[in-house]
């Protein structure tokens, strides 16, 4: 077993745990903190369903970005539903034998690649280029979306350029996921792309990345807009209600 | 401070984004509160000498007790969406006017204190200290906001920056510097029960006055009682409507309703406000201490609903927050929603025929409606999402007959704020009241040169009060803006009136 195998398997473990222990950490804050007032941004549902329905149409349209900024919009949905497919589709990697659907979307998840780097050098573009965008954005901004670049195009580049030899690879992981290591082949390109990638998941719990569990805990996309028929009192709130009608008043 | 020179902007003639103009709003800030209006907020009258420490502290209280500015400051990915629709932002191009910097003078605090990355890489990720010059950065770009929500509708997380500003105004309460105009104004509230300041012997005159005008001109005894009790309706309306143009000819537009519907309804002297600048501050003790005095009047009065009249904020608090704050109104009839809107209830009336209006009385009005932004994008009214937007044009268009709505990016949940909302209506911050008007006036002159539109009508004491300032300085006479209720008291048609007697003549269906 090389040293190198080695110190990328223990990496591997070490981000994996930062990313579910981190990412765990911030939902359980999002969840204990209170939403003490109704505020959905109105027009907004009155019902459960209704709620769902605007969190999907959020999560998978994009809605209310199309509304603000049809650029941004088309670039953001490229890349992230381009990063989607490709992650699906390297659940091949991980899985033996492959899932019958992994297999289907094989051919789809080759050209999601594409897409996926192109929509982040387009964000990266507009993140240059436009005058307010770039006012907005911090060293770090700019540096994530490198990092997003340099996954995707070390990914498509051993796909289509300098093929790396994929039956070890998958050996590897598998060894990952079993705890039984297998060596890793010492392929630059191959090394850099699982560098940048446990790169990715460590900054996730401590960055903007977590937009993504934190859409969902958004009270101006998830609350219902029932606030005369239900009382919405959060538990420091609640306090404050018992001092008033004890006290002098009513 | 005061009164500065400054240029209006000027109307483009299609919408283009601005060219950065940095620190072009440096200078504007509102008065500081003086000692006076702090202290009865329960703030400390001046800057506190460790005011680094509490502000950071209640920073803290206030990510553990709103998930909105914990999940708001942590989510923002800077995708720019929100960049360009901040009317200050349009208004000024200051950068710092844009909804996501505006929210970024906090996040980069919360990043140097309160995240991992940015206590030990605050250059990488954009964290600063908090200096005495942040802090009045705050100050002054927390109060060029009016916490409309445009910004949310097009975010997509949903950030509000209003939550956000109204995070940042409480810390500055919190370590002695309040604004002076809001907290001012909750101190009336508290010493004498109304924005303005208005006793209960003056209330008392201005409403008789009201009742012997609407009888000589109308020849029907009108009422607007005063502390009634066992009234049907308790009215909870803007202080602004017992005399400011043109909200009191909505006043009597809400009692003309009263009067024809045969309901029952009073005022109170103690409750005499609908607006809660507790919300501007954002402050949750201040506006349930400003609410809670609806609820007292209510039970004292022994009142069986509770009516809203026009105002923006005031219905935003009332509609989301009264029953979290001040319920349950158990104590009320339960046929009706609680609190319910004078445009909600004189809907409801029309709908049952109870009363009647003859929109040729406004024939000589071309009518758009402005919505206000808080009406708009923090409630509804009736029973379905967006009876906000409908139930007021349902109403102008029963009460006139040429109504032009403005551009569809300008209206609806679109809508763009008066310039004036959020606690910024006051003249230490005119220049920006100006600048801010100018997407809302833009739209305006549109249907104004296209269908020849001669009145914009409102729901919100602000919009109405900021917009009969703002108009003169884009060319447009002050006396565009009328209260919808206005609208309903020409055409209303009253028993025993002339106008009654004397049938209209004019085309109904032009």
């Amino acid at each position: 077993m090389s040293v190198l195998t080695i110190l990328i398997s223990l990496l591997f473990y070490a981000s994996g745990l930062i990313l579910i222990i981190g990412v765990a950490n911030r939902i359980r804050i999002y969840w204990r903190t209170p939403s003490p007032l109704v505020i959905p941004t109105t027009p907004a549902p009155l019902t459960r369903t209704g709620v769902a329905a605007r969190l999907f149409g959020e999560v998978v349209f994009f809605q209310s970005l199309f509304r603000g900024n049809k650029w941004t919009w088309i670039l953001g949905w490229l890349f992230h539903f381009g990063m989607l497919l490709v992650l699906l589709r390297h659940l091949r990697y991980f899985t033996d034998p492959i899932w019958w659907w992994v297999d289907l979307i094989q051919w789809v998840g080759v050209y999601a690649g594409f897409a996926m780097v192109a929509g982040l050098a387009g964000l990266l573009v507009r993140r240059l280029v436009v005058e307010r965008i770039r006012y907005i954005s911090a060293p770090s901004d700019h540096l994530m979306l490198l990092l997003l670049l340099g996954i995707g195009l070390s990914g498509l580049m051993m796909k289509h350029l300098v093929h790396t030899d994929i039956v070890s690879v998958k050996q590897f992981t598998m060894g990952l996921i079993t705890f039984d290591w297998q060596p890793l082949p010492a392929d630059p390109l191959l090394i850099i792309h699982l560098l940048m990638v446990a790169t990715l998941m460590i900054i996730f719990p401590f960055s903007k990345l977590l937009h993504a569990p934190g859409v969902f805990f958004s009270p101006t996309r998830n609350m219902r807009d029932t606030p005369r028929e239900q009382r919405n009192l959060a538990d420091w709130a609640a306090k404050l209600d018992e001092t008033r009608h004890s006290g002098a008043g009513e | 401070m005061a009164a500065t020179q400054f240029q209006t902007p000027k109307i483009r003639e299609y919408p283009t984004i601005p060219v950065l103009v940095r620190g072009a709003m440096a200078h504007s800030q509102p008065f500081v509160a003086k000692p006076d209006h702090q202290e009865p907020l329960g703030f400390p009258g001046e800057l506190v000498d460790n005011w680094k420490e509490v502000a950071l502290k209640r920073m803290g209280e206030l990510l553990g007790k709103y998930r909105s500015l914990q999940v708001f400051l942590d989510i923002c990915v800077k995708c720019g969406s929100c960049t360009d629709k901040c009317h200050y932002f349009q208004g000024t191009a200051d950068p710092k006017n844009m909804p996501v910097a505006r929210q970024d003078l906090l996040r980069k605090v919360y990043r140097r204190y309160f995240t991992l990355a940015g206590k030990y890489f605050p250059k990488l990720v954009g964290a600063v200290d908090l200096t005495e010059e942040v802090l009045w950065d705050w100050y002054k770009y927390y109060h060029q906001c009016s916490q409309c929500r445009r910004c949310s509708v097009y975010c997509p997380y949903g950030i509000d920056t209003a939550e956000i500003t109204m995070a940042g105004r409480e810390i500055l309460a919190s370590v002695g510097i309040g604004q002076k105009y809001s907290n001012e104004i909750i101190g009336k509230v508290y010493k004498i029960g109304n924005n303005l300041g208005l006793p209960r012997p003056a209330l008392l005159d201005t409403l008789e006055g009201l009742e012997e005008e609407v009888e000589e001109e109308t020849g029907v005894k009108v009422r607007f009682p005063l502390d009634v009790k066992g009234a049907e309706v308790l009215l909870v309306t803007p202080s602004a409507d017992f005399f400011a143009e043109p909200h009191v000819d909505g006043l009597i537009g809400y009692g003309k309703v009263f009067h024809q519907a045969g309901i029952s309804w009073t005022l109170s002297s103690h409750a005499s406000e609908a607006g809660n600048f507790g919300l501007f501050i954002g402050n949750y003790e201040n506006m349930q201490k400003v609410a809670m005095r609806v609820r007292e009047a209510a039970l004292d009065l022994g009142v069986k609903r509770i009516v809203v009249g026009e105002c923006g904020h005031a219905w935003r608090v009332a509609y989301s927050f009264w029953n979290t704050l001040i319920g349950p109104f158990d104590f009320l009839d339960p046929a009706y929603p609680v609190p319910q809107h004078i445009c909600e209830f004189t809907h409801d009336l029309l709908l049952k025929g109870m009363i009647k209006l003859d929109p040729s009385e406004n024939d000589d009005k071309v009518v758009t409606f402005h919505d206000s932004c808080n009406v708009a994008r923090a409630s509804r009214m009736g029973d379905m999402p967006g009876g906000q937007f409908v139930i007021p044009r349902e109403l102008i268009k029963a009460s006139c007959n040429h109504f032009v709505d403005m551009a569809p990016e300008t209206i609806n949940d679109q809508t763009f704020c008066c310039g004036g909302g959020g606690g910024v209506l006051t003249d230490d911050l005119i220049e920006i009241r100006v600048k801010g008007a100018l997407p809302r006036m833009e739209a305006l002159k549109q249907v104004v040169e296209q269908d020849g539109v001669t009145h914009m009508a409102a729901i919100c004491a602000i919009c109405k009060s900021q917009f009969t300032k703002v108009l003169p300085y884009f060319d447009l006479g002050m006396d565009m803006i009328v209260s919808v209720h206005q609208l309903i008291s020409e055409a209303i048609v009253l028993e025993g009136s002339e106008q009654e007697e004397e049938p209209s003549t004019s085309d109904t269906q032009s």
